[in-house]
């Protein structure tokens, strides 16, 4: 870890919705500047772990601290402003919302509107596509555009932390290359990522360190390099799987 | 000539004040997912504001309809609504109800069931005579004054920061939290704006008819909800076309209807409710995201 202080720290996080134990008592640290990945099955409490941190879910257990900060309890609404960005599951674009109006948004917690304005005009340039249909209905985009759109209305915030949720999700293979070329740009502005993914061989590439999750516990964490060569690795990732099978589920 | 003219001025008119009425219920739904029933009685109280307030000058009169309006409407929001932000739809739902029923009442127990002749700016009744026709100034004006208010609500929505927050509020509430919206400050802007629609509805409404009564706004909303939901629920230009529909649909089938049918145009109307349903169940206008709540 590259700072002594991590810039976001999990200790011991509980997510439970109702009798259903999501995840269950976690440690996670990401330090300033690193890119570190989450990457599991379907189910095995990724979101739910991330959903915490941005505050959209409320821990039933545990503690998050950003910048040596504590998170906890304060409105969903705010977290933003601590210097985290989500780009979420699905990527929730406003779909009636025209291309800018869903940066502008992005940009919400801002008031230096000048700087805004330049950097909308910086992903136009990033996102060619982007700026060509600037004053289009957001939801008139591509899966892939809407992706571009996602991520450049999350760093609209300028925030510290940058959250992805599955960004590949539903993508064609090619346009999850450009996403992922993206993190190292993002990367080089000095942004620190947390990444979550079923995709683990993508991730290896992009990551510093990795976590592996399943049934809502880390199986293995250590360098990418490290778990991309380690033989428990498909075990600790299909772990829950193959539980599920042994138990009929 | 005159007659269809006549006919149409005044169909246009009594649509537009549906439309502002449909208009305010359709921005609480945008933002809530609640039907607020008891902007009927921001109507009604902001009419016994203008009782009141009768002989003091005019501007005092429809400031102090539109201020008393802004702050019941955020009173009940706040009362009422906010503690059960994370309820569903039906509590909402009830609660709106309550809330009708408790300021109908108060009314009844503070100033009576009655009738009250309130003679509010009756300059407005006489005829002008536009291009040799003859037509009542209140309709004109009723005419402008929503087309200033719809005019300047869509300015609101599109060109400032709050406004743009309510749009993406209405479509991906949690979203637009995420990004740093504030859930508090779009909730009460859109009732505030529901106070302000509510207000000039009453006042048109009055000069019309020259009574106050505790039951004229419920009459009001309930045609004008049949609109925002034939209209779409959830989108505004919906609710506003839906709204004039009903209203001018109503007028015209007087007009139209052979004598002995228009005691039942309300009927007519609401069969042509049940066809755009049957036809177009998401509405004229359908909601672009329809996303649950919070």
């Amino acid at each position: 870890m590259s700072a002594s202080v991590p810039l976001l720290a999990i200790s011991g996080l509980v997510v439970r919705y109702g009798a259903v134990v999501a995840v269950r008592g976690v440690d996670l640290q990401v330090g300033e500047g690193e890119v570190v990945s989450i990457v599991g099955p379907n189910g095995a409490g990724k979101t739910s772990l991330i959903s915490a941190v941005a505050g959209l879910v409320t821990p039933a257990e545990g503690t998050i601290t950003f910048a040596g900060k504590p998170l906890g309890g304060i409105p969903l609404e705010d977290v933003v402003a601590q210097g985290i960005a989500l780009v979420p599951e699905g990527r929730h674009i406003f779909a009636s919302l025209t291309v800018t109006e869903n940066m502008m948004l992005g940009a919400t917690i801002r008031r230096d509107a000048q700087a805004v304005a330049a950097d909308v005009d910086r992903f136009f340039a990033m996102f060619p596509i982007l700026g060509e249909r600037r004053h289009r209905p957001a939801g008139h985009l591509s899966g892939g555009e809407q992706q571009q759109l996602a991520i450049a209305r999350a760093l609209l915030s300028r925030p510290r932390l940058l959250m992805l949720d599955e960004p590949s999700l539903g993508l064609a293979p090619t346009l999850v290359d450009q996403v992922y070329t993206l993190f190292k740009t993002i990367r080089d502005q000095g942004v620190t990522i947390l990444l979550v993914e079923q995709n683990a061989e993508r991730v290896f590439a992009v990551s510093d360190r990795v976590y592996v999750i399943s049934g809502g516990e880390f199986g293995l964490s250590g360098s990418a390099g490290e778990i991309k060569s380690d033989p428990r690795f498909d075990a600790a990732y299909f772990g829950v799987r193959m539980r599920e099978a042994a138990s009929g589920l | 000539m005159e007659r269809l003219v006549q006919t149409l001025v005044d169909a246009v008119s009594v649509g537009s004040l549906y439309a502002l009425t449909a208009l305010g219920i359709g921005l609480i739904f945008g933002v809530m997912r609640l039907i607020n029933f008891a902007h009927g009685e921001l109507i009604t109280i902001a009419a016994y504001t203008l009782l009141a307030l009768f002989g003091q000058p005019i501007p005092v009169m429809l400031f102090g309809a539109i201020a008393v309006a802004i702050v019941l409407a955020l009173l009940t929001e706040r009362v009422a609504f906010r503690p059960l932000r994370n309820a569903d739809p039906t509590t909402l739902l009830i609660s709106s109800f309550a809330v009708s029923f408790f300021l109908q009442k108060l009314l009844i127990l503070v100033v009576g069931s009655r009738l009250k002749g309130l003679d509010f700016l009756p300059e407005l009744g006489r005829q002008i005579e536009f291009a040799g026709i003859r037509l009542q100034m209140l309709q004109i004006v009723t005419i402008l004054v929503s087309i200033v208010i719809v005019t300047a609500l869509t300015w609101f929505l599109q060109a400032t920061r709050l406004g743009l927050h309510m749009r993406a509020a209405a479509e991906d509430f949690r979203m637009a939290r995420v990004l740093g919206v504030r859930a508090n400050n779009v909730i009460a802007m859109a009732f505030a704006l529901s106070g302000i629609l509510a207000a000039a509805v009453s006042c048109l409404i009055v000069v019309q008819t020259g009574v106050v009564q505790p039951r004229m706004g419920v009459q009001l909303v309930i045609i004008a909800f049949v609109g925002t939901v034939i209209g779409g629920l959830g989108s505004l230009s919906g609710a506003a076309l839906g709204g004039f529909l009903v209203g001018a649909a109503s007028i015209l089938l007087q007009a139209l209807l052979p004598p002995d049918l228009r005691a039942f145009r309300e009927a007519f109307v609401f069969i042509a409710v049940a066809l755009v349903l049957l036809f177009r169940p998401q509405g004229l206008i359908p909601a672009p995201g329809l996303k649950e709540r919070i």
